[in-house]
């Protein structure tokens, strides 16, 4: 066994729970603990952003994903009360047709993976570009305009839902 | 396997294990007397006595109800989910002790030549944390009223998530205002800032306004606690739950408050810092043990103006909260920060 430092401890430990978790959103029966496994993920997915020392995306993730979308994924599923046993059982053919498009798109993603270049990166993980002050920084003058047309979507997103939710 | 595998400051870890220890211990000693301190509240505002019986002025009465709670008949309702029933209380639990982490309780203490911050972790990003953390909270709440499969506890989670959801953005709003101020997250560089300038209330005084009526709302207390409105929910999202079960919803509550309050303390009253601590020419050890003594004075200030209002107000109509929140607290808040920012660049020129 080589050496390992106490970072790739930690990353394989991040990476196992976040796939296992991935793994049971999809198997699970109950819906509820498909979203809680899915909470899990996302939580994980956080620790790896922490390991990059991307501060402030970590936090966010933790914010926008565990803090607000799951908590409204949560509170539909509780709200319509969805139970395994009332789930819709799907025919046998569309679960073939469901593995055999996923799989496509896994050797379509692999495939492009396979040949792309990947730029060379900083070895070490001490990079400051994840935190507040530069990513700020970065966003405002280098994207300020992809940014700003984000927000412009965002907004609109938002007006949409009112609209739907005066209906 | 490589000795040198686990190149860790070993130093490092035990300082901070002990630090961790420290603040855990000290909220839950803090969050039990809490319970003594509502009751003694409660029974000076309506007239009575309150707790007295257990030692003296009733101080034993949180190790009475503690005991009390452990030795209760455990009931787990025969169709609630048995994991997530018991995991409800764990995650209450476990998101209200996770914010004390970036909480500065007090500035560099020198033992043995060794500088030791009294704060568990000075990150960069303090205070989103502490939004982060809140924003979880919630499961705890809509896990265990779910799992009790009981639509008594199932409306009041639903409510439970609604609040806090809508509370956090005018939080975060005014938070926004504040960091335009403080130019810094990290909780400490603000404590840092009014230790030589202005508390922020003075410059932020809508912001803290808006952030201690949504602190109110995100600890589920009167005149916010409608998650569990005991007249119309009988008893809300813990109805199903008894022992000590019940026991970790009921002090999470407090620890929460207790968090918060601190909370409140270091981001708009200074903190660790008092008036004239670096002009007093003690010795600087002396002044940090002082400045913890500070912040708890003024955290134990906001734990009593929490049992004030309780015992104060009556609680609010359901539709009177939501509007309370989306139709005066966020536009109010939107507009300070507006000001703020208006201020902050005019004075930059």
């Amino acid at each position: 066994m080589g050496t390992m430092s106490t970072e790739l401890m930690i990353f394989i430990l991040l990476s196992a729970i976040a796939i296992a978790s991935a793994l049971g959103v999809i198997l699970s029966k109950n819906p509820v603990n498909s979203v809680l496994n899915m909470i899990i993920c996302f939580v994980a997915i956080a620790g790896h952003y922490i390991m990059l020392n991307a501060q402030f995306l970590f936090v966010v993730h933790l914010i926008v994903y565990t803090g607000a979308i799951m908590v409204l994924f949560l509170f539909v599923l509780m709200m319509m009360n969805l139970n395994a046993d009332i789930e819709p059982q799907k025919r046998n053919w569309l679960k073939y047709a469901g593995a055999i498009s996923g799989g496509a798109l896994l050797l379509v993603l692999v495939g492009a993976l396979r040949e792309a270049s990947l730029p060379a990166v900083q070895a070490g993980s001490a990079t400051d570009i994840g935190l507040i002050a530069n990513l700020g920084k970065t966003l405002f003058t280098s994207y300020v305009v992809p940014f700003e047309l984000s927000s412009v979507l965002f907004l609109s997103a938002m007006v949409g839902a009112v609209v739907i939710g005066k209906k | 396997m490589n000795v040198h595998l686990l190149a860790i400051d070993w130093f490092f870890v035990i300082e901070k294990i002990l630090l961790i220890s420290a603040v855990l211990a000290v909220s839950l000693v803090i969050a039990m007397y809490s319970t003594w301190g509502e009751r003694k509240v409660a029974a000076w505002i309506q007239d009575r006595r309150g707790p007295n019986r257990a030692g003296p002025f009733g101080l034993l009465q949180p190790l009475a109800d503690g005991g009390k709670l452990f030795f209760k008949e455990e009931i787990i309702p025969a169709t609630a989910n048995k994991f997530l029933f018991v995991l409800g209380p764990s995650m209450a639990m476990l998101t209200a002790c996770l914010t004390s982490a970036v909480i500065p309780w007090g500035d560099v203490l020198n033992i043995g030549g060794k500088d030791i911050s009294l704060q568990i972790a000075d990150v960069n990003i303090g205070v989103l944390w502490i939004m982060a953390v809140v924003g979880m909270g919630v499961y705890g709440i809509m896990i265990g009223g779910w799992a009790s499969n009981n639509k008594f506890s199932l409306m009041a989670a639903c409510r439970g998530a609604s609040q806090v959801i809508s509370y956090e953005l005018p939080m975060g709003l005014s938070l926004i205002a504040l960091f335009m101020l403080s130019g810094s997250l990290s909780l400490k560089d603000i404590v840092e800032q009014q230790r030589e300038g202005l508390w922020y209330v003075v410059l932020q005084p809508i912001g803290f306004l808006i952030f201690l009526i949504c602190a109110f709302a995100e600890c589920n207390r009167t005149p916010f606690d409608l998650p569990e409105a005991e007249n119309e929910l009988n008893g809300g999202y813990h109805l199903e739950y008894s022992s000590m079960k019940l026991g970790f919803y009921l002090f999470a509550e407090y620890i929460n408050m207790f968090i918060s309050s601190a909370l409140m303390a270091t981001l708009y009253f200074g903190g660790y810092s008092f008036p004239y601590m670096d002009s007093l020419g003690l010795s600087p050890n002396l002044v940090t043990i002082l400045g913890i003594c500070a912040l708890f004075l003024k955290t134990f200030a906001f734990i009593f103006f929490f049992m004030w209002v309780r015992w104060t107000l009556p609680r609010f109509r359901y539709d009177q909260l939501m509007k309370l929140g989306w139709k005066v607290l966020i536009p109010l808040a939107l507009l300070n920060m507006l000001i703020t920012g208006a201020v902050v660049l005019y004075r930059q020129g």
